[in-house]
C-alpha cells in the first residue's frame, strides 16, 4: 500500500507556481510549503516508521468489519484530513474514515483480515503523522455530556412552550379569561411539563438518589425536592382548580440548573481527555523477539524475561536491562533533564523512555504494572488523595444551604399550620413555595459560568484549565515552588559561546545537523540557515558523531573522546571538535532562562507570595538560576520523592502551594502541591498531573491565571452573596404566602440572569 | 377563544419539530468536530464525496 503521490515542483511560464511538498496545494510565494502543518508532516514523515499492531486494539462490528480508533498528532489543516482520508479511503477494503479535528482522532473501519489494520496505520504514519493507542474511557464521558445535551434541548422546548401559556395565565385572572380556559391551559402546562420533568430532571434524580442512600446531601437534593414538590402540588392545584400552579416554574429551574451542569461537564471532560493520553502511553504494543521469531504484543501483557526490540525512536516498552546494543536514551521522562543518557550492554532502561540513536534488544525486568512509570504514577496517585480532601466553594455553599432551606419549609408548615391555624393543606402550600423559590438556580450558576467565562478567556492567554477547582485553590496561594529545567528556563540548550573558526563551526554544524541529541541539535541551530556541507557521519553511542571527511577523521562529541583531558570547571555542557585527535574547537552550552522568568517572580513577590526553587539539577546551576531571577529559597539535587516531601513539610507549616514543573520527576510533586501548573512542552503524564498547563516560551501565564484566578473567585463570591440576598427577600414572601405563580418565575429568571450578567464582567477585566 | 385549539397544537408540533430537528443533528454526530467541520468546507467537493459518513 502506498502513501499518496506527492506532486513534484511545478514550474510554469514566467511566475512559478509551486505545489506543497507534502499535500500537493498551490503554496505562496514560491515556499515550499503550504502551511507550517505540513512542513512538520513532511519532516517526520522521513523518520517514522510504524511497525506497531494496531489491529489488536480494532473492534469486532456485528457485520464482520472492523472498526478502529486511534489518536493522531500532528494535524493542522484542513490539508490533513484530507491527506489521511484520501489515503485510507483509497483502499477498496475500508468503508469508512474519518479524522476528528477537535479531539485529534482517525476512526477508520474496514471489512476484512483484522489485520488489515497495521497497514491501514502504518499508510497514516508514511503521511508524517504519529499514531498513538487510545484509551476507551473517553466514549463514557462523550455520552454523559450527550446526554445532559438531550435534557437540555428537552427542558429548553418545554420551558419554551410553557411560557406561551404561562404569561397568557400570569397577565389574567379568572374572571377575565374564564375558568374553563385557565383549567384547559394548566392541564396543556401539565402535558408538557411532567414528561420533561421525568426526562430532564433525571440527572439530578438519580443523584441526589445516590447521595441519599449513603446518607449524605448535596446541593440536587433541595433542587430533586422542589421540582417533584412543585409538581406533586400543581397537579393537585389544578385538579381542585386552585391558582399555584407551577409547572412553568420547576421546568424553568430544570433548564437552568442543566445549563449549569453541562457546562460543568464539558469543564471536566476536558481534564478527562488529557488524562487517557496519558494513560496511552502505556497502551501500546510492543515487538517482541521470541524463539528468533518476532511478535507484536500489546505492552500490557508484557512478561517478565521477554526480549523486546526497542528501533531507533521508538519509546522502551517495559523497565529492563540492555541485552545487545548500545544508544543513547532520551531520560527526560523520568528525569526531567534533556540530555540523553548513553546506554550500553547490562544498561538499566526504563519505560517510557525514548531510544535516541541505535536499535537495542532489551530483557524486560518488570512487567508494566511494576515498571518505575507506574511506580511514579503511584506516587502520583497517593498524593492525589490527600488533595482529594478539598472542599470546593459550591459544595461549602451547599452544605450550609441545605439544611437551613429545609429547616426553612418545616417551620413555615409548623407556623401556619400551629400559630395561625390555617388548614394542613394551605400551611403545605407554603412550605412547598418556600421549598420552590429558594431553589438553588443562582447558586447552580454561580460557580459554572464564572468557570466558563474564564477559562475561555485564559485560553485565548495560552492557558489550559484542567480541573474544575483550579482557580478557586489558585486564588489561596501564599507560596510558589518552580522547577528549574523547563519551568523556569526553556529545558532546551542554547549555544552560549565557542572559539570555533568559521569552517570548523560550518563542519560541526553539518555533523550535528545528522544526530537528534539536543546539543547536536542546538548547535545546528546557532548556525543558522548558511549552506552545509555533505558529510557522512555515524553515531558513536555514549561518544557523539564522527565522520571521515577529505582525508581527516574528524570527531564531534565528548571532551575524553575528542582527546582533551583538562575540564575547564565551569558548569556549561560542552561539545568537542577534534580534527585527527587534535582539538579545533569547543563548543559550550547552557539552558537559558524564559525571557521574563526574573519580571515573572518579582511580580509574584510583589503579590505577597513567597517563591522557591526546587531542582534535581546539580546545587551550581541551580543556584546559579535561582541568583539570577532573585529566589532565596533553592533546593537542588532533590529526587521525586524529595520533592514531595519537601512540599509536604512546606503545606505542614501551613501554606497553601502552588507548583509548577514540567518534568515526569515532578509530576509526583505536582500531585502533592494544592495547585500545579505545568508548560505545555512538559511530559504527557506531567501536564496530565497538573491542574493548569500554560502555552508558550514565556512564564508570564503563570502571573496571568493568578490574576485571572483571584478575580474570578471574587466573582463567584459576589454571586453567592448576590444568591443569598435574593434569597432573603424571597423567603419572607413565601413564608408569609405572598408568592404567586408569577412572582416565582420572575424571581427565579431574574435571579439567575443576575449572577450570569455579573459573571460577565470577567471579560470587562483586561488581561494583565 | 375557539382560535386556541389549532393555535395551541401549531405552536407545540413546530416546537417539536425544532426539537426533533436538534436531537437528529446530536444523534448525527453534528457537533463532534466544529473544528474540523470549519475545515472541511474548504475541501473540493469530490474528495468530500468518498469520505461522507455513513
Amino acid at each position: 500500500m502506498e502513501a499518496k503521490a506527492i506532486p513534484a515542483n511545478q514550474t510554469s511560464g514566467c511566475c512559478e507556481i509551486k505545489a506543497c511538498k507534502h499535500c500537493g496545494a498551490e503554496t505562496t510565494g514560491g515556499a515550499d510549503f503550504c502551511c507550517p502543518g505540513c512542513e512538520t508532516a513532511h519532516a517526520a514523515a522521513d523518520t517514522l516508521e510504524d511497525r506497531a499492531a494496531y489491529s489488536l486494539l480494532a473492534h469486532d462490528n456485528e457485520d464482520g468489519s472492523y472498526t478502529l480508533s486511534l489518536g493522531v498528532e500532528g494535524i493542522h489543516c484542513a490539508s490533513c484530513i484530507r491527506l489521511i482520508e484520501n489515503a485510507l479511503s483509497s483502499e477498496p477494503d475500508v468503508d469508512l474514515a474519518r479524522v476528528n479535528m477537535s479531539t485529534e482522532r482517525l476512526t477508520v473501519t474496514w471489512t476484512g483480515p483484522r489485520d488489515r489494520g497495521d497497514t491501514l496505520g502504518a499508510a497514516v504514519t508514511k503521511l508524517g503523522y504519529k499514531l498513538h493507542a487510545l484509551n476507551d474511557n473517553e466514549d463514557v464521558s462523550a455520552s454523559k455530556e450527550k446526554a445532559l445535551l438531550r435534557a437540555i434541548a428537552v427542558a429548553g422546548f418545554a420551558a419554551g412552550n410553557m411560557m406561551l401559556i404561562s404569561v397568557g395565565l400570569w397577565s389574567t385572572d379568572g374572571e377575565t379569561m374564564g375558568m374553563a380556559t385557565r383549567e384547559l391551559f394548566h392541564w396543556i402546562s401539565a402535558l408538557i411539563a411532567l414528561p420533561t420533568v421525568v426526562y430532564a430532571g433525571q440527572p439530578f434524580f438519580q443523584s441526589a438518589w445516590a447521595v441519599l442512600k449513603e446518607r449524605h446531601t448535596n446541593m440536587d437534593v433541595p433542587i430533586s425536592l422542589a421540582v417533584t414538590l412543585a409538581c406533586v402540588m400543581s397537579i393537585s392545584e389544578t385538579l381542585r382548580q386552585g391558582e399555584h400552579v407551577y409547572f412553568d416554574s420547576a421546568v424553568m429551574l430544570l433548564f437552568f440548573l442543566l445549563i449549569g451542569r453541562y457546562l460543568d461537564a464539558r469543564a471536566k471532560g476536558k481534564a478527562r481527555e488529557s488524562a487517557s493520553k496519558l494513560l496511552s502511553r502505556l497502551m501500546g504494543v510492543a515487538t517482541v523477539l521470541e524463539d528468533g521469531k518476532v511478535t507484536q504484543v500489546p505492552i500490557k501483557e508484557l512478561k517478565e524475561g521477554a526480549l523486546v526490540l526497542v528501533a531507533t525512536g521508538e519509546a522502551v516498552a517495559a523497565d529492563g536491562v540492555v541485552e545487545k546494543g548500545s544508544s543513547a536514551i532520551d531520560m527526560s521522562l523520568i528525569t526531567g533533564e534533556t540530555l540523553p543518557e548513553s546506554v550500553a550492554i547490562g544498561s538499566d532502561v526504563f519505560a517510557g523512555t525514548v531510544n535516541l540513536s541505535a536499535p537495542l534488544q532489551v530483557r524486560v525486568s518488570k512487567a508494566s504494572e511494576k515498571s518505575l512509570l507506574s511506580e511514579i504514577v503511584k506516587l502520583m496517585e497517593v498524593s492525589e488523595q490527600g488533595r482529594a480532601k478539598y472542599v470546593r466553594l459550591a459544595d461549602k455553599a451547599a452544605s450550609l444551604y441545605t439544611p437551613v432551606v429545609h429547616a426553612m419549609g418545616a417551620l413555615t408548615f409548623i407556623g401556619w399550620w400551629l400559630l395561625m391555624s390555617a388548614p394542613w393543606q394551605v400551611s403545605l402550600l407554603h412550605a412547598v413555595t418556600v421549598l420552590i423559590i429558594t431553589c438553588p438556580c443562582a447558586l447552580g450558576l454561580a460557580v459554572p459560568v464564572v468557570q466558563v467565562l474564564a477559562s475561555g478567556k485564559l485560553m485565548q492567554a495560552g492557558v489550559l484549565l484542567k480541573s474544575g477547582d483550579a482557580l478557586e485553590k489558585l486564588t489561596g496561594i501564599d507560596t510558589v515552588v518552580f522547577d528549574k529545567t523547563g519551568t523556569l528556563t526553556v529545558g532546551r540548550p542554547e549555544l552560549q559561546f565557542t572559539d570555533a573558526s568559521g569552517e570548523s563551526f560550518k563542519i560541526a554544524a553539518s555533523m550535528a545537523s545528522h544526530s537528534r541529541h539536543p546539543l547536536a541539535q542546538a548547535l545546528r541551530e546557532a548556525f543558522g540557515d548558511q549552506e552545509l556541507l555533505a558529510i557522512d557521519v555515524a553515531e558513536v553511542p555514549g561518544h557523539g558523531l564522527e565522520a571521515h571527511f577529505e582525508g581527516h577523521t574528524i570527531r564531534l562529541g565528548s571532551r575524553a573522546w575528542c582527546g582533551k583531558e583538562t575540564e575547564t570547571g565551569d558548569a556549561h555542557l560542552e561539545l568537542w571538535l577534534a580534527v585527527d585527535g587534535d582539538v579545533k574547537a569547543r563548543f559550550a552550552f547552557a539552558d537559558i532562562l524564559r525571557d521574563d522568568a526574573q519580571a515573572i517572580v518579582q511580580a509574584l513577590k510583589a503579590r505577597g507570595l513567597e517563591v522557591h526553587l526546587l531542582s534535581g539539577d546539580r546545587h551550581v546551576v541551580a543556584k546559579e538560576i535561582a541568583d539570577a531571577v532573585s529566589i532565596e529559597y533553592v533546593s537542588a539535587g532533590v529526587k521525586p520523592a524529595e520533592k514531595v516531601a519537601y512540599l509536604n513539610t512546606l503545606k505542614e507549616a501551613g501554606r497553601s502551594i502552588l507548583m509548577v514543573g514540567d518534568g515526569l520527576n515532578d509530576a509526583p510533586a505536582l500531585a502533592a502541591a494544592t495547585v500545579s501548573m505545568s508548560p505545555s512542552t512538559a511530559m504527557d503524564i506531567t501536564q496530565n498531573t497538573a491542574d493548569i498547563v500554560f502555552q508558550g516560551e514565556q512564564l508570564s501565564p503563570v502571573l496571568t491565571a493568578y490574576d485571572h484566578a483571584v478575580f474570578s473567585t471574587k466573582l463567584v463570591k459576589e454571586n453567592f452573596a448576590l444568591a443569598a440576598i435574593y434569597n432573603v427577600i424571597a423567603i419572607p414572601a413565601a413564608v408569609l404566602g405572598f408568592v404567586t405563580p408569577l412572582v416565582a418565575a420572575v424571581a427565579m429568571s431574574g435571579s439567575s440572569l443576575i449572577v450570569i450578567l455579573n459573571a460577565f464582567r470577567l471579560n470587562l477585566k483586561k488581561a494583565s | 377563544m375557539d382560535i386556541l385549539i389549532y393555535l395551541i397544537p401549531i405552536a407545540l408540533t413546530l416546537g417539536l419539530v425544532g426539537l426533533a430537528g436538534f436531537l437528529w443533528t446530536l444523534k448525527s454526530n453534528q457537533y463532534e468536530d466544529l473544528e474540523g467541520a470549519a475545515h472541511r468546507i474548504l475541501l473540493d467537493d469530490e474528495d468530500e464525496e468518498t469520505n461522507s459518513e455513513k
